[in-house]
């Protein structure tokens, strides 16, 4: 009779390609003596002060929802942050929603934004929510190949190529997960012409905006004329350690703002509320923490990328984020015969760059927000592992 | 520099070549802010934070607080110095309030401790009271958390 039964499964569920991630997730359970480089997460836990100020609300009753669009000192706070760091004027009133995570502000964005069939151009690799975010509201990704040439910087000039008339957006993670990758304000410059000439809207997802080595993050709303084109999306959890609070941004123009707050209201109400509390405390005093956490992952950045061109697996050194993604082609694995094998015989957990887009086969990645001795240990463990597999 | 100090904070046992691929600089220029802060007392002194419970050995520790009669012309230095002299003194502060030095002390027991107290600090010229607090658990120390983050763990692969 089973077989009689229709299928509960909606098509567009159906369509979205299972995750990578959790496969290794699975795989590593049990294994002793694990050392994870494979988190996408501070291994800090969130500043104290942060914490406090949340601890303190909930004991005086903060427990409510906010209003909509989050509570309006914290709209301040991100206006006055936003501008402060990046020179750009948003209304705290009407051009700032408070969400859930940068992943809420992405998906209410992607909601605004896509009619079926709209076309969304996104760099390779890229952030795993990104394809299905562009996916759920019947979007069609289009990828752009970035190549470690390049230091896997998206190029306006191979966003050019795969315009058509049914483009609608732009996609962009920058600094960008998995590779670390920061695309410079020249070339930001020429995607933003790009994207006048082409009546095009951007969403730009900066969650990693703080975490930038190598000269400045540039916020693409910042440059000329792309406020009114750009939906921002940011977050607390990557720059002050706070993942476990979700709780982020958008920005964008009036119209744009009540467009997703259409969605925001009737899926998420607001975002936690002790959450936006612990937000406002970071805005206004966390900025010692978010240094300090920065400078420390610099140092750990050079020591994993030295280590990994050391061991022979070619790294370049990636100016943002916490992700080295070194190719791992000379062993002659697949990024996920190397994972694989990595975790069960080595007990390393790395993701196989697959997981992220084709370009990122022949590469893993890396996380270097992990102590310093664990990163050293995982190192001698690659090292001995890539000994073994290219003999 | 504040770089180099920070990873040598960290841990003393980072080797110059290490530090030096840490702040992407030369191994020699490394050496050279090491030895330049060694010298001039930037660095005071390489340590090991030791959980002596754990390694089994038996401590005593105990917070002081002495109120001392300061002298004409030197002030508290002179008694400061008699007393941060003795080597059960691990810590000696000049501290503003209702007494005047606050003293860490440490001993193997708490007899130790009682006998620093009423045989060599007490009958010391100027000190005019002693109270002594017995320290009975250790949670943080020079910015060490101790036994911290039992039980929290990050999932081993995220997005
Ligand atoms: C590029 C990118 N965007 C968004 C997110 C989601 O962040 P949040 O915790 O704010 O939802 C992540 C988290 O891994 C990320 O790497």
């Amino acid at each position: 009779m089973a077989d009689k039964r229709r299928n509960i499964i909606s098509q567009r569920a159906t369509n979205i390609p299972p995750s990578g991630i959790r496969r290794f997730f699975d795989l590593s359970a049990g294994v002793p003596g694990i050392i994870s480089l494979g988190v996408g997460e501070p291994d800090y836990v969130t500043p104290w002060h942060i914490s406090e100020a949340a601890i303190s609300s909930i004991k005086k009753g903060y427990t409510m929802y906010t209003s909509n669009y989050g509570l309006l000192e914290l709209r301040q706070e991100l206006s006055r942050h936003l501008n402060h760091r990046y020179k750009i004027d948003y209304d705290p009133k009407s051009e700032i929603i408070v969400t859930s995570g940068a992943s809420e502000a992405l998906d209410i964005a992607m909601r605004a934004v896509i009619d079926p069939g709209d076309e969304v151009i996104v760099g390779d690799p890229t952030y795993v929510a990104y394809i299905p975010c562009i996916i759920m509201p019947g979007g069609v990704p289009v990828t752009v190949p970035t190549t470690m040439d390049n230091d896997f910087e998206l190029k306006a000039s191979e966003i050019e190529k795969r315009i058509t008339p049914k483009t609608k957006a732009v996609l962009l993670g920058n600094p960008n997960n998995p590779t670390g990758a920061v695309i410079e304000k020249d070339e930001l410059l020429k995607i933003a012409k790009l994207v006048e000439k082409n009546d095009l809207a951007v969403i730009s997802d900066e969650i990693y905006d703080r975490l930038v080595y190598d000269g400045e993050h540039t916020c693409f709303a910042s440059l000329p004329g792309m406020k009114a084109r750009t939906i921002t999306c940011g977050g607390f959890s990557k720059s002050y350690a706070m993942t476990g609070w979700r709780v982020g941004y958008v920005a964008a123009i009036p119209n744009v703002i009540e467009a997703m707050m259409k969605v925001h209201q009737y899926i998420m109400m607001c975002a936690p509320i002790m959450s936006q509390i612990g937000a406002i405390e970071a805005l206004k005093n966390g900025e010692d923490s978010v240094v300090e956490m920065v400078d420390d992952y610099n140092r750990r950045r050079r020591v994993i990328v030295n280590g990994l061109n050391d061991i022979g697996l070619e790294c370049h050194m990636p100016k943002g984020a916490f992700y080295a993604f070194p190719s791992i082609k000379s062993t002659g694995l697949t990024s996920d015969e190397f994972a694989e094998k990595l975790l069960l015989e080595d007990h390393v957990v790395v993701v196989p760059g697959s997981v992220f887009g084709e370009c990122g086969d022949g590469h893993i990645r890396c996380c270097y927000a992990v102590a310093l001795p664990d990163i050293e240990e995982a190192l001698k463990r690659i090292d001995r592992f890539v000994k073994k597999h290219s003999g | 520099m504040k770089n180099i100090l920070k990873a040598l904070e960290d841990d003393a046992r980072t080797t110059p070549e290490k530090i030096a691929t840490m702040t992407d600089k030369s191994v020699d220029e490394v050496k050279t802010v090491i030895a330049q802060a060694e010298k001039d007392g930037t660095i005071v002194r390489y340590k090991t934070v030791v959980n002596w419970a754990k390694a089994g050995e038996q401590e005593v520790d105990a917070i002081i607080e002495v109120k001392v009669q300061p002298q004409k012309n030197v002030g508290f230095e002179a008694i400061a110095e008699e007393i941060y002299r003795f080597p059960e003194v691990r810590s000696a502060y000049l501290a503003s309030g209702t007494y005047d030095l606050a003293l860490l002390v440490a001993g193997k027991t708490m007899q130790d401790i009682a006998a620093f107290v009423t045989n060599k600090l007490s009958p010391i010229d100027g000190v005019q009271g002693t109270a002594t607090h017995f320290l009975m658990k250790r949670y943080k120390e020079d910015g060490v958390i101790y036994d911290d983050r039992g039980g929290i763990h990050r999932l081993t692969v995220t997005s």
